[in-house]
C-alpha cells in the first residue's frame, strides 16, 4: 500500500451493473449507442475525480433477445473518451480467449498513444460457449484452457510492447535511417497453441507497459500490476488481497445508492422485477451515501484501490460525484489524477525497463567487467 | 475554365473528391525535413485531420501493414515505420472531428468477420455514419507468422475469404432492422420482438452463429472501400465496392483506361456505372510558378529517395545486395539476378528485371544520371506538380472526363503537408465549380455521393443464396 490515497475506479458499461439498468436510464435505449452518450459518462467519471474508468466487453450481446442491449466495442469506445477527456484511466475490458493476440497488443497500445499514457487492460474471458461459434474458433472449454489463452495472450502483448525499444525511431539523416533495427525485437513467443514472431507494428507505448489488471488466479500474479479482488465481506476481501501478490489490489465493489427519489433497497426492488442481479461474491452497498464512504475508509486499510459498479450509472454516479467523492477527497482519502500524469504513477508504478534493452545492458555490462 | 465554360465535356458536373492517406510504412513522407513531425503522436494525427476537414475532405485514411517490412530477414530501416492500429486510432479521431469519414484498411485474411464487423460498426457508431472500411488481402504468408493461424492462405483464395468475409460482416450489420432500439425509457422491451435476426453462415470459410450485437448506422454501414489491382482484385471491387483505391491517378490516359476497366466490370455484375467512386492515390506538390514547383519537386524527391533508399529499391531490382555501392555513381555493372520473391519488402514481384536494367541502362545513358537519379527519374512516378490554378484545371479535365472522382492524398509532409492543398488549391477548385464550398452530407456516404448500401439492392439475391 501507499500513500493515503484509495484509488476509486468505475466500472461504465451500459447502464448500471444491474441487467435491466437501462429500465431506470435517463435516456432511451436508442440513445446509449451514441457518441453523445459515451462522452458524457466519461466526462461525469473525469469531473467526479474518478482514477480509472473500465469499459467492460465481450463479442457476444450482453443480455438476451428481446432486451439484448448493444455494445460497441470497448476498445473503439475507449479510444474515443481518450480524445474526450484528459486525465482520467482508461481500462478496456479485452478478453484474448479467441482474438488474436497480435491485433489485441496493437490496439491497447494505440490507446496509449491516444491517452498519451492513461491506458490500462482489464484482461477477461469470453466464458460462454456461444463465444466460439461467434468466432469461428474451436471452443475453449474449461476454466484451465481459458487462464492459458489469458496467460500466453498477455504474455505476447507484454512482449510485443517491448519489442521496440523507447528510442528505436532514430531519424538519423547522416545515415539516412529512420529506426535503428538494433533496438526493434523479434518475440519468437511459442505457446501451446500458436506462436507469435513480432516486433510490433506500434511503437511502444508512453507507458511502457498498459496497466494490467484481472483477478487473479486467471494470469499469473507476475503479469499483473493489478489484482481486482472479490469477497463478500472485509475478511474475505483481506484473505484475497494478502494472497494476490500483485503490485496494487482493488475490490470490487457494488453499489445501490440512496438517491433523492429513492431508496437504494427501492430502486433495486424495482429492478429485480425484471431480472435478478446475480451475485457474483462481490461486496455489495446498498443504502446511503455515508455508509459507502465508511466501507470505503474501511476498505482503504487493506486494498490500494476500489472498482465500483453502479447499479444503475445514471443514478448512482450522480450521487458518487456528489457526495461521496467529494467527502473522501476532503479527508484526503482519495486523490484526483493529475493533468500530464500516466496511469502507472497515478498509481504508484514505475515506469518498467524495457526487457530487451536491459538485457543488451546487461551483456555490455558483462562485457565491461570482463 | 471557370464555371461558365461549355459543358462538352461527358461529366459537366463531375464533383472532385479528396481524402488524405496518412501513410504508414512508406519512404514517401519526408522525415528528414526540420518540420517534420512526429508519426505517431495524437497530435499529428488530429492536425491532419482537422487540416483535411477545413478542406472539405471526404475522408481520413489510414493504411495496415501487420508486419514490419524485411530485406534480407531484417528489419528494413530506412523508411518511416511505427503506426497504431487504425481502428483505434480512428475512434479517437471520430470525437475530434466531426463531418470528415474515417477509414480504415483492415485485412480480411488476418481478422474474423464477427470481430471485425463489430469493431467497424462501432467506429460508424461513434463517428455517426462516418466509418469506412478498405479491404485489403495479404498474399505473403510471411505476415501470418505473427497470428493464431500461421501463414495459411493461398494466393488464390484471398478474394475469396475476402468475399465471404464481407458476406458475414453484412448480415451482421443487416441482422438488425433500423428502429429496432426502443425509443423511450419505459418501453417493455430493449428492442422490438423479432426485430433482430440471428446470423447463421456455414461457408468454406467462415462457420459463424450469431445474434447481431449493433444496431446500423446513419448511413446502413461502413462505405466498402478496396485497394487491389489484379483482375480478381477489380471483379472482387465491382461486385462489393463503394470506392476503389486505386494507383492509376497520375497519368491521364492510365487513369482513363483503369476507369473504364471498372466501368465495364461493374455493368458485368449489373451495377450502374457512376456506382463506384475512383480515388487514386496521389502527391501533389504545389509552388507558386511552374518552376518553383519543379524545384520543390526535386527537392522533395532527394529527400525520399536517400542514396540509402536508391541502393535498396535497385538492389530489389537487381537481386543483389548493392548496400555498399555509391548511389551517386553510375548504375551497377553487374547483370540482374532473377530470384523468386520472398515478398521482401512488402514488394511487388517485378516481373522481367532484365528488360527494365537493359531500360534503366540506356536512359541513364542518354542523360548522365547517377544511380540514384535514374532510381528517381525512372521509379515509380508520383504525382502532380504545379501551380493552384494549372494543377486545378488539369483536375477538372480529370474528373469531367471521368478518369477519376478524386484523389486520396499522401502529404509528403506530417502533419503540415496538406495546409497549401487546402489553402491555395481547394479554391481553385471551388472557383471552376468542381469541389463543393461546404460538406452537402453528414455521412461519408452522403458526402461521396453513393447510393445506399450495396447489400439493400440485392435483399432478395441473399435470401435466395441463404
Ligand atoms: C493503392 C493501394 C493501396 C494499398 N494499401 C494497402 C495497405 O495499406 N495494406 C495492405 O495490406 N495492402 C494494401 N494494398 C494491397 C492490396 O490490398 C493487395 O493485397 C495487393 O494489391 C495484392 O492484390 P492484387 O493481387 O489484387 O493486386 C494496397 C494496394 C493498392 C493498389
Amino acid at each position: 500500500m501507499t500513500g493515503p490515497a484509495l484509488h476509486l475506479a468505475v466500472e461504465i458499461d451500459g447502464d448500471g451493473a444491474h441487467p435491466a439498468a437501462w429500465r431506470r436510464a435517463a435516456h432511451s435505449p436508442d440513445q446509449l449507442l451514441t457518441p453523445r452518450r459515451v462522452a458524457r459518462v466519461a466526462a461525469v467519471a473525469e469531473n467526479a475525480g474518478f482514477t480509472l474508468i473500465t469499459l467492460d466487453d465481450g463479442v457476444l450481446p450482453p443480455g438476451a433477445s428481446p432486451d439484448p442491449v448493444g455494445r460497441i466495442g470497448a476498445v473503439e469506445r475507449a479510444a474515443f473518451v481518450a480524445a474526450s477527456t484528459s486525465t482520467i484511466g482508461i481500462a478496456p475490458i479485452v478478453p484474448v480467449t479467441y482474438a488474436e493476440p497480435f491485433h489485441v497488443s496493437s490496439q491497447l497500445a494505440s490507446l496509449d498513444h491516444v491517452s498519451a499514457g492513461r491506458a490500462g487492460w482489464v484482461v477477461a474471458e469470453e466464458e460462454r460457449p456461444e463465444a466460439a461459434r461467434a468466432w469461428g474458433r474451436p471452443l475453449v472449454a474449461d476454466a484451465e484452457a481459458q487462464a492459458r489463452e489469458s496467460r500466453d495472450g498477455v504474455e505476447v502483448a507484454r512482449a510485443l510492447w517491448d519489442s521496440w525499444e523507447d528510442d528505436a525511431v532514430i531519424r538519423s539523416v547522416a545515415t539516412s535511417r529512420y529506426l535503428d533495427r538494433e533496438r526493434l525485437h523479434y518475440i519468437d513467443f511459442t505457446g501451446e497453441t500458436y506462436a507469435v514472431k513480432g516486433p510490433a507494428i506500434v511503437p511502444r507505448p508512453p507507458q511502457g507497459q498498459l496497466v494490467v489488471l484481472a483477478r487473479p488466479g486467471r494470469v499469473p500474479a507476475a503479469q499483473l500490476d493489478v489484482a481486482l479482488v472479490e469477497g463478500r465481506d472485509l475478511a474475505s476481501v483481506a484473505a484475497a488481497t494478502a494472497a494476490a501478490g500483485t503490485p496494487r489490489v482493488f475490490a470490487e465493489v457494488e453499489v445501490a445508492l440512496d438517491t433523492p427519489d429513492a431508496t437504494g433497497a427501492e430502486r433495486v426492488a424495482d429492478l429485480e422485477r425484471h431480472a435478478p442481479w446475480t451475485d457474483q461474491g462481490r461486496l455489495r452497498h446498498i443504502g446511503p451515501a455515508d455508509r459507502l464512504i465508511a466501507l470505503l475508509h474501511e476498505l482503504s486499510r487493506h486494498v490500494d484501490g476500489v472498482r465500483l459498479h453502479p447499479l444503475v450509472l445514471d443514478e448512482d454516479l450522480s450521487v458518487l460525484s456528489r457526495l461521496v467523492l467529494p467527502a473522501l477527497s476532503e479527508r484526503r482519502l482519495v486523490a484526483r489524477p493529475l493533468p500530464g500524469t500516466s496511469l502507472r504513477s497515478t498509481l504508484g508504478l514505475e515506469r518498467p525497463a524495457n526487457r530487451f534493452a536491459a538485457a543488451a545492458a546487461a551483456v555490455a555490462a558483462q562485457e565491461d567487467a570482463r | 475554365m471557370t464555371r461558365t465554360d461549355p459543358l462538352d465535356v461527358p461529366r459537366p458536373h463531375a464533383q472532385l473528391h479528396f481524402g488524405v492517406f496518412f501513410q504508414g510504412v512508406n519512404h514517401w513522407t519526408v522525415w528528414s525535413a526540420p518540420d517534420s513531425g512526429s508519426q505517431i503522436d495524437p497530435a499529428s494525427f488530429r492536425k491532419v485531420a482537422q487540416t483535411a476537414e477545413r478542406g472539405l475532405f471526404d475522408a481520413f485514411f489510414l493504411g495496415e501493414g501487420l508486419r514490419l517490412r524485411e530485406v534480407d530477414g531484417r528489419i528494413h530501416d530506412l523508411d518511416v515505420a511505427g503506426r497504431p492500429d487504425a481502428l483505434t486510432q480512428l475512434s479517437a479521431l471520430a470525437a475530434v472531428t466531426r463531418r470528415i469519414g474515417l477509414v480504415s484498411t483492415s485485412n480480411s485474411t488476418f481478422n474474423e468477420p464477427a470481430d471485425l464487423a463489430r469493431r467497424l460498426s462501432g467506429l460508424d457508431l461513434l463517428s455517426e455514419g462516418r466509418a469506412g472500411w478498405n479491404v485489403v488481402t495479404t498474399d505473403n504468408a510471411w505476415t501470418g507468422a505473427n497470428f493464431r493461424r500461421g501463414g495459411y492462405l493461398d494466393h488464390a483464395d484471398r478474394y475469396r475469404r475476402a468475399e465471404e468475409f464481407l458476406t458475414v460482416a453484412r448480415a451482421l450489420w443487416d441482422g438488425w432492422e433500423d428502429g429496432a432500439t426502443a425509443d423511450s425509457a419505459g418501453a417493455r422491451h430493449w428492442s422490438v420482438p423479432g426485430a433482430l435476426h440471428r446470423v447463421r453462415h456455414r461457408g468454406p470459410q467462415f462457420d459463424v452463429d450469431l445474434a447481431p450485437t449493433l444496431p446500423r448506422s446513419a448511413q446502413g454501414h461502413p462505405v466498402i472501400f478496396q485497394a487491389g489491382d489484379s483482375g480478381e482484385g477489380r471483379d472482387f471491387a465491382a461486385r462489393n465496392a463503394d470506392v476503389i483505391f486505386s494507383a492509376h491517378g497520375n497519368d491521364f490516359d492510365d487513369a482513363l483506361a483503369f476507369a473504364e476497366d471498372i466501368r465495364t466490370r461493374l455493368r458485368a455484375v449489373g451495377r450502374p456505372d457512376d456506382d463506384l467512386r475512383i480515388l487514386p492515390g496521389t502527391e501533389i506538390i504545389i509552388g507558386a510558378t511552374e518552376e518553383e514547383a519543379q524545384e520543390k519537386k526535386r527537392w522533395i524527391r532527394f529527400q525520399q529517395v536517400t542514396p540509402a533508399t536508391a541502393l535498396g529499391i535497385a538492389g530489389l531490382l537487381w537481386g543483389i545486395d548493392l548496400s555498399d555501392r555509391d548511389a551517386d555513381g553510375p548504375l551497377p555493372e553487374e547483370d540482374p539476378v532473377v530470384a523468386e520473391n520472398d515478398g521482401s519488402f512488402g514488394a511487388r514481384r517485378i516481373a522481367d528485371p532484365r528488360t527494365v536494367v537493359a531500360e534503366w541502362r540506356a536512359k541513364a545513358e542518354t542523360h548522365g544520371w547517377s544511380l540514384r537519379e535514374t532510381v528517381i527519374a525512372l521509379g515509380p512516378q508520383r504525382g502532380h506538380v504545379g501551380t493552384p490554378s494549372g494543377l486545378a484545371d488539369k483536375f477538372a479535365h480529370f474528373v469531367r472526363h471521368g478518369a477519376v472522382d478524386g484523389f486520396n492524398v499522401t502529404p509528403f509532409l506530417v502533419p503540415d503537408g496538406l495546409d497549401d492543398i487546402v489553402d491555395l488549391l481547394v479554391p481553385e477548385l471551388q472557383e471552376r465549380g468542381i469541389y463543393r464550398t461546404e460538406y452537402t452530407g453528414t455521412t461519408l456516404r452522403e458526402n461521396l455521393g453513393l447510393r445506399g448500401p450495396l447489400t439493400h439492392r440485392t435483399a432478395r439475391d441473399r435470401r435466395q443464396a441463404g
